[in-house]
């Protein structure tokens, strides 16, 4: 008798699902129109580039592995100053060797975390501050026509801070001595893959 | 109730929902008001606006950090600046084509990520000045719409808005909660230099 009662309330329950999608009611979203589309380009386009990222998440494993303060030090400066490069792509500065400076970011940060190298803070916010520019400069600017470039920004910033936040969430695996193993080889993945695009960039 | 027959009702069902999936009726989007008359229309506009929404949302974290008696500044002076900026705004003609409100972003994120203690009659004049400059610009822009019933619900949902965003901020006590916010400020400043560069591209 119970089980009779479930089949008949999941097949009510399919009903009134079905009706309620059939009840579409008015959509409020998308005052700005096609401008909306931006938030989800700018979501999608760090997530479309090998590159970004494995860079990203080097930043966020590399971080872990340093642990505080440098763990949240990085992530902070990292999208901020990438945004700084992507205005000079705005303004039209110019920035020589764009590629080859993304592919130098993969070598050096799977380096830095394959070697599980401990710099000062300092040295390593810097060293991290000019790879995003690169990286700001190369991907920030990279807009369709007739979206919104405040929602294309938002989504592209939050998208890098989600990768940043991924690495951190692996490189936490860092405790265990395992862990340890296992991020330093990831690092010398990011590294070769680093190699990879240098060669790619150079031909 | 035998299984087969369960399962033949079952199918049944199924193609009964898939047969009402094909048939949608029209959704209508791209409604500018909410039809709920103007103070709706107000809340809705700041909560569609992601120009006015990331400030005020960046100027509750801030004041959440700073603490409660901030916070308590924040509740009070921010909804009611952001009014007065409106009636300024109503009255206006013109809209300033330079994003000033992109500094809004750059400023108010740059305080969050560096976690800067400003004194709180400092911070104090910070809120009501984004309040302010925000509530103009709605002002102008809402002047041919909800007017001065928009505002008016756009302060009430100020005040919400910043009294849970604040209150939240205020009560959190793992010093990793605090990181989190300050990540999220550094992504509002972030955002606000891409706004720059983007008006001098002319696309924002």
């Amino acid at each position: 008798m119970k089980k009779d009662f479930g089949y008949m309330n999941l097949c009510i329950y399919l009903l009134a699902f079905a009706l309620y999608l059939v009840w579409a009611p008015s959509a409020q979203a998308h005052v700005e129109q096609g401008q909306a589309v931006g938030f989800i380009t700018g979501l999608e386009h760090p997530w479309s580039g090998l590159d970004h990222v494995l860079a990203m998440i080097a930043v966020g494993l590399w971080g872990a592995q340093l642990g505080n303060p440098a763990m949240w030090v990085l992530p902070i400066i990292f999208p901020m100053v990438m945004s700084f490069g992507a205005m000079m792509g705005l303004l039209g500065i110019p920035l020589p060797g764009i590629e080859v400076g993304i592919a130098a970011s993969a070598i050096l940060l799977g380096g830095m975390v394959l070697g599980e190298v401990r710099p000062k803070l300092v040295v390593a916010a810097i060293l991290v501050g000019v790879f995003a520019i690169f990286h700001g400069h190369a991907h920030g600017t990279e807009l369709p026509a007739g979206q919104s470039g405040l929602l294309y920004s938002m989504g592209f910033v939050i998208a890098t801070g989600v990768l940043h936040g991924i690495g951190i969430i692996i490189g936490l695996i860092h405790r265990w001595p395992a862990g340890k193993l296992v991020l330093r080889g990831a690092g010398a993945f990011i590294a070769a893959m680093g190699m990879f695009f240098l060669w790619r960039a150079l031909i | 109730m035998k299984i087969n027959q369960q399962v033949i009702i079952l199918h049944k069902t199924l193609i009964a929902v898939f047969g009402l999936l094909f048939c949608p009726s029209n959704a209508a989007a791209h409604l500018v008001t909410t039809g709920m008359g103007p103070v709706y229309d107000g809340i809705g506009h700041l909560l569609l606006t992601p120009e006015d929404l990331v400030p005020a949302l960046a100027v509750a974290l801030y004041a959440g950090l700073r603490g409660r008696a901030p916070g308590r500044r924040a509740l009070f002076f921010f909804p009611l600046a952001w009014l007065l900026g409106g009636f300024i705004g109503l009255a206006a003609d013109a809209m300033p084509t330079f994003p000033v409100s992109a500094f809004s972003f750059l400023l108010v994120g740059i305080l969050i990520a560096a976690d800067l203690r400003l004194p709180d009659n400092a911070f104090t004049v910070l809120a009501i000045a984004v309040g302010i400059m925000h509530g103009f610009f709605n002002g102008i822009a809402l002047k041919a719409g909800p007017g001065g019933l928009g505002l008016l619900g756009i302060m009430f949902a100020l005040f919400v808005l910043v009294a849970i965003v604040s209150a939240f901020v205020v009560s959190l006590k793992p010093p990793w909660t605090r990181i989190v916010v300050r990540v999220a400020g550094s992504w509002v400043a972030a955002m606000g230099l891409l706004m720059i560069g983007w008006f001098f591209r002319g696309q924002v």
